[in-house]
């Protein structure tokens, strides 16, 4: 062992001084002593830039440790030290031609780490030979390079023609260059709107030999990208299975979720109902044994195992007890496995989930004995011919009288009455023995709620409801609320004088003293219909309840099938679309004409970008649930806007865009469900317009776009709301330009000058969102043809 | 969909290595994740995988250290997880030891295997025998420069070429793990036998291997079902060696092995099996501070085999006093910071029953509020040479070696207590 740590041991004073001078030495080894006193001093978060030249100096070597060293320090400073950094670009060319595969290889992969802009154009004579070079170690390096400098400079790899190098590396004769080729296209695809990994026929048979032969994590890459992949033949979705289908036998539980995912995507292709059937079979046994993996992997596979068993409860529909927790088993595993068994609890294994699940209520763990009295209630919720044996089990923890466990009894048993009225009243009484012992709002609420709609069965209801009334104005308001109708209720129901006095009281708080308006509003709502007519308020108060639905689990189809599509991913864990927590800057590619500014956008759709709180709980975000309408409303309604049309206007035409200034994407085919959008303001025949290009990413034809600004500082709208362009097949890119008018009922001062919110429906997805950054020159700007301003606003 | 850095934390926070691999998170955010774990902690809500203000981290803990990968992507958790372990056995392959000392003193490798194992955070290549070939500890090594070995992008990346011994042979141990849940009322919940394959190879060249068993769906397609004894395994899951193409055509079991000790195969069989040993414990509350455990072990497998290094876990309440115990066999003894009783069997023959009888006293004065919550499971631990619950049988294992050498393949079959809980009542 080489005993480094000394070197972090400092001096302290004159430090950087002192480095300076060591690194000045003749002596090798007192030099390389020197430079592992930087690295050391820069991993404890020290600033050791300012002796950057020095350590530079240090890289002209023939010792391959002390080489790494000074690279690593370049990897990290580089950017402080822009202009510096190019003193390291004769080695690194020099490097990248050395007899070494290990050195060529090194050097450029060095290089794509350093993001500097003016070192990137030395970077492409080398990575364009290294692309080629005869070893496959270096061509492997070379080409994650290629997604490196595409993420500084991305034209100039479009430029270079890398895109087209790192393609041609799929078809290597090494499974290792062609992994590192899918892996480095496919993180260019992240932020380019071009679909590098199209298929073809050749492109998937390639992928797929190579999958037999490269490393685990290269056959992750591999099957990640045939995941993203548009498969529409039921012949490759066939022949991609029978490859895949093996991996579900490999070790590494990445490549067999990869697999999995896989394979669930090409299900709906397979028409052969046997076939996918046996599949289904086959996908279980695998899933089951990544609950023997470690315990990060195996919350990763139950998140996972989630969501299989919405969309096919049948692959594990007998492993239940596989799900059963262990005493040893973390925490996030044992809840995790706790919604799997709600979720495949059935009226044959009741009997046996009801046994564990009451072995869990009298464990040590509060958080866990809570979920599991919860979902014993939830079992009586969704399996009708169970309740009854779901509420024995409850009545006996309650018995218990462990307090937290009574009082999530009771807060599930209020939903058992809801979902099931008039059948199990019978226990109410064994519930009010525990009263005294509630103290959290949400039993309380819930027991006065059971004590209001049941006030005639219940001898002393009044005398209970009074116990709680006497700390009326300290309760939760959830409390007070619950106590302001079971007190109404209980008066309806026995009009008494002492329940007479207890509505006045409530009442009278309610509306007088109390600063929460709901509280205040329902309380007025009561005591005008008591005064005004005591029949109406019957009718009201104690009207049917509608009985509660059973589904409380159930995902958005939609939002299901895109987390299913990105198993073993974060965004399956999370269960969010990848779109609402990936905060990864994207390119647009550079436009098809000789503008040169590099645009770097955030998609504009992220409307959940940075704001995950609670993502770890696992809670679908609102964003994630907001599925595309199918509503057939005019899109005017959307932005709600109450504006009459704009005066006609020829219908906009010439769909091709011409000189376009420049197009952001402002929707991309993660958000946009497959579709993408570009878009950007410009004049075209003396008139601004509003330019457009979409493409269809979608499996089917979209048809019927119309367009609406909301109301912006220029008052700016389309002229007509209608988009000419023809319907788009799937794969298909089209471009169209919305003439654009003035209209001053659609002035907002107060919204943001720079952009313009826009709302796009089509017939198929609904109603999609994004701003778009608008100038006010296009309005204003001399037309070169210098026609009057006035013609203009004449539209 | 890639990693953006490499962090290894010590258990406050600080940043004992640092690579950054996408420049988009830096180092500072070490800082952040460790409020927002102990934030999730304090809440009881701590996950493997944390998601705050854009960033993901997904980390595993390791003696002092955090391992942790940071992301700004929708990454393959579980690729990036596994590698974490992967790097994680790695770093133990070269420093023996990983800890925050271990790391410190060969932070020069440790990031020069980060160089390696990860690239703009993607894995490359985690093969620890194979990493040591060109990336190695020995500080005079600069003499001759490495080069990457063949393996490192060969369609065999386990294996180096050039390997010899003098004597060329294989050990193959057949172990299984049986994991075992038994409520308080003495039902077996589950029962489920976790197999593998340990293989110790020290042979020449590069050879390829064929292995045999008595697998019922390969007999039962070559159309010796009937008589034959066989063995059906639920999920058969392989070390990357063994060509799977061909396992799932004809379920032929070949492969080129790496060299020496790795996992060939694992399976698993969840049919219930009679549990092996089975323990009852029944309690006898004489007063509220007297208690009386009495305990009754069986062994429930034929006479002529015999379970060795038998340790059965008997649970005590946290505050026991002066537990006196008498055992019919073995010793048992009181560990306090275990919070059990641990009675040792060197020798259990099978069919025999062997009891044990504890008494201990609680506090006359009970704590406040009598602490809730059950007592943890007995846990069994024990090994059963000679023997498996499944029945496999290694039929054969050939060695083909261009150079034509015998190998000679050694097979071991074991039986051992894995997960084993029964529930006290």
């Amino acid at each position: 062992m080489s005993g480094d740590g000394k070197y972090f041991s400092t001096t302290k004073k004159g430090e950087i001084h002192e480095l300076k001078e060591e690194l000045r030495v003749l002596d090798k080894s007192r030099r390389k002593d020197a430079v592992k006193k930087v690295i050391a001093a820069m991993t404890v978060g020290k600033d050791v830039s300012p002796i950057f030249p020095d350590v530079v100096n240090c890289m002209q070597t023939d010792d391959l440790e002390l080489k790494k060293l000074v690279y690593l320090y370049l990897i990290n400073y580089a950017k402080s030290q822009p202009d510096l950094a190019i003193m390291a670009v004769n080695t690194f060319v020099k490097d990248s031609q050395d007899p070494n595969p290990l050195i060529r290889a090194l050097a450029v992969r060095t290089m794509g780490c350093i993001r500097v802009d003016k070192i990137t154009e030395y970077l492409c004579d080398p990575l364009q030979r290294c692309l080629k070079d005869d070893d496959p170690y270096v061509r492997k390096t070379a080409a994650v390079c290629v997604a490196k400098l595409y993420d500084i400079n991305p034209e100039l790899v479009e430029d270079r023609g890398f895109l087209d190098l790192l393609k041609d590396l799929l078809a290597d004769s090494n499974p290792m260059v062609v992994a590192n080729a899918v892996a480095a296209l496919a993180d260019i695809r992240e932020t380019s709107t071009q679909d590098l990994l199209v298929l073809t026929n050749q492109s998937l048979f390639k992928l797929l030999r190579a999958l037999n032969e490269c490393t685990e994590w290269g056959q992750v890459y591999i099957l990640d990208a045939i995941a993203k992949m548009q498969i529409k033949e039921a012949k490759d979705a066939e022949s991609i299975v029978e490859r895949v289908v093996p991996r579900l036998q490999h070790a590494n539980s990445a490549v067999v979720l990869s697999a999995v995912k896989v394979v669930l995507l090409q299900l709906p292709l397979i028409a052969d109902e046997a076939a996918t059937k046996a599949l289904i079979k086959k996908l279980g046994p695998p899933l089951v044994t990544l609950l023997s993996e470690e315990a990060e992997v195996q919350y990763v596979a139950l998140r996972n195992i989630n969501l299989i068993v919405q969309k096919h409860p049948e692959v594990l529909s007998h492993e239940i007890k596989v799900f059963f927790c262990k005493y040893n088993d973390p925490i996030y595993v044992k809840l995790e496995k706790l919604d799997i068994m709600i979720a495949l609890a059935n009226e044959r294994n009741i009997d046996q989930v009801l046994l564990e699940l009451k072995e869990y209520a009298t464990e040590v763990d509060v958080d866990f004995v809570r979920k599991a009295v919860r979902a014993i209630g939830r079992c009586a919720v969704t399996l009708e011919r169970a309740a009854e044996r779901c509420i024995n089990v409850l009545l006996e923890l309650i018995k218990q009288k462990v307090n937290y466990v009574v009082q999530e009894a009771v807060v599930v048993i209020k939903d058992i009455f809801r979902r099931y009225p008039n059948r199990y009243e019978s226990i109410i009484a064994t519930l009010c023995d525990s009263l005294d012992s509630l103290d959290e709002p949400e039993a309380r609420a819930s027991m006065v709620w059971i004590i209001g709609e049941y006030a005639e069965r219940i001898d002393n209801a009044d005398e209970l409801l009074e116990s709680f009334l006497e700390a009326f104005p300290e309760e939760n308001a959830a409390v007070q609320l619950q106590l302001v109708t079971a007190a109404v209720k209980l008066f309806l129901k026995n009009p008494q004088p002492r329940a007479q006095q207890m509505i006045q009281l409530v009442l009278t708080y309610a509306t007088q003293e109390t600063d929460n308006p709901d509280l205040r509003d329902r309380a007025y709502v009561y005591w005008r219909l008591l005064s005004s007519d005591p029949e109406a308020a019957r009718a009201v108060v104690l009207a049917e309840k509608p009985v509660i639905s059973q589904g409380t689990a159930t995902m958005d189809p939609q939002l299901l099938a895109t987390l299913l599509g990105n198993l073993s991913t974060l965004s399956s864990v999370y269960h969010l679309p990848p779109s609402s927590f990936v905060t990864r800057a994207v390119h647009t590619p550079a436009p098809s004409l000789d503008n040169g500014a590099l645009l770097r956008e955030r998609t504009a759709t992220d409307d959940g970008a940075g704001s995950s709180a609670g993502v770890s709980d696992g809670a679908p975000s609102p964003a994630a649930t907001a599925a595309p309408q199918q509503s057939s409303s005019l899109i005017g309604d959307l932005l709600d806007l109450d504006i009459s049309d704009p005066p006609p206007a020829p219908a906009a035409a010439a769909p091709p865009p011409p000189s376009v200034d420049e197009l952001v994407e402002v929707v991309n085919a993660q958000s946009g469900k497959g579709l993408a959008i570009k878009a950007g303001f410009s004049r075209e025949n003396n008139g601004p317009v509003f330019l457009l290009q979409l493409a269809n990413g979608t499996q089917q034809s979209l048809d019927g776009f119309m367009l609406q600004f909301n109301k912006n500082t220029h008052g700016i709208a389309p002229t007509s709301q209608v988009v000419s362009v023809p319907p788009l097949g799937p794969g298909e890119t089209a471009g169209a330009s919305v003439p654009l008018t003035v209209n001053p009922a659609l002035i907002n001062p107060a919204a943001n000058p720079n952009v313009i919110q826009v709302a796009i429906r089509n017939n198929q997805q609904g109603v999609l969102y994004f701003t778009s950054a608008c100038k006010p020159e296009i309005l204003t700007a001399p037309a070169p043809s210098a026609t009057p301003l006035d013609d203009f606003f004449g539209l | 969909m890639a990693a953006s850095a490499v962090f290894i934390l010590d258990l406050k926070g600080h940043v004992i290595l640092f690579r950054d691999y996408r420049g988009d998170v830096p180092i500072r955010y070490a800082e952040r994740f460790i409020t927002k774990l102990n934030e999730l902690e304090e809440a009881g809500k701590v996950t493997p995988i944390i998601s705050d203000e854009g960033v993901s981290y997904l980390y595993v803990q390791y003696s002092n250290l955090y391992l942790l990968i940071v992301s700004r992507e929708n990454v393959n958790a579980a690729s990036m997880l596994l590698f974490l372990h992967k790097l994680r056995e790695v770093f133990v392959h070269y420093f023996n030891e990983l800890e925050e000392e271990s790391l410190r003193d060969n932070f020069v490798i440790a990031y020069e295997l980060l160089d390696e194992v990860m690239d703009y955070g993607y894995p490359q290549f985690t093969e620890a025998k194979i990493l040591s070939e060109f990336i190695k500890t020995d500080a005079y090594k600069m003499e001759v420069q490495a080069r990457p070995p063949m393996a490192v992008t060969n369609a065999v990346s386990w294996r180096s070429e050039g390997i010899r011994y003098k004597k060329n042979e294989v050990f193959l141990d057949v172990v299984e793990s049986v994991n075992l849940l038994v409520n308080s009322n003495g039902t077996v919940v589950r029962s489920e036998v976790m197999g593998a394959l340990k293989m110790r190879t020290f042979l020449s060249g590069m050879p390829e291997c064929k292995l045999g068993l008595n697998d019922k769906v390969l007999f039962e397609a070559q159309g010796r079902g009937g008589k034959n004894k066989s063995v059906e395994m639920e999920d058969i899951k392989f070390h990357q060696c063994v060509r799977l193409a061909r396992f799932e055509n004809d379920r032929t079991i070949s492969f080129i092995p790496p060299d020496g000790a790795f996992d060939l195969m694992t399976y698993r069989l969840s049919q219930n099996v009679r549990p092996l040993i089975w323990v009852e414990c029944t309690v006898e509350k004489h007063s509220r501070s007297r208690t009386e455990y009495l305990v009754k072990a069986r062994s429930q497998f034929k006479e002529r085999s015999s379970a060795s290094n038998v340790e059965i876990f008997l649970p005590l309440p946290p505050d026991a006093i002066t537990p006196t115990v008498r055992a019919s066999q073995g010793t048992a003894v009181y560990v306090p910071e275990k919070e059990a009783l641990v009675w040792k069997i060197k020798s259990f023959p099978g069919g025999r029953e062997f009891l044990l009888r504890a008494k201990f006293s609680l506090p006359s004065v009970a704590a406040e509020e009598e602490p809730h919550g059950r007592m943890p499971p007995i846990a069994v631990n024990f090994e059963i040479p000679y023997f498996t619950v499944s029945g496999i049988q290694v039929r054969y294992l050939k060695v083909i070696e261009k150079s034509g050498y015998q190998a000679l393949p050694w097979v071991r079959y074991i039986t051992t207590g894995g997960e084993y809980e029964i529930r006290m009542a």
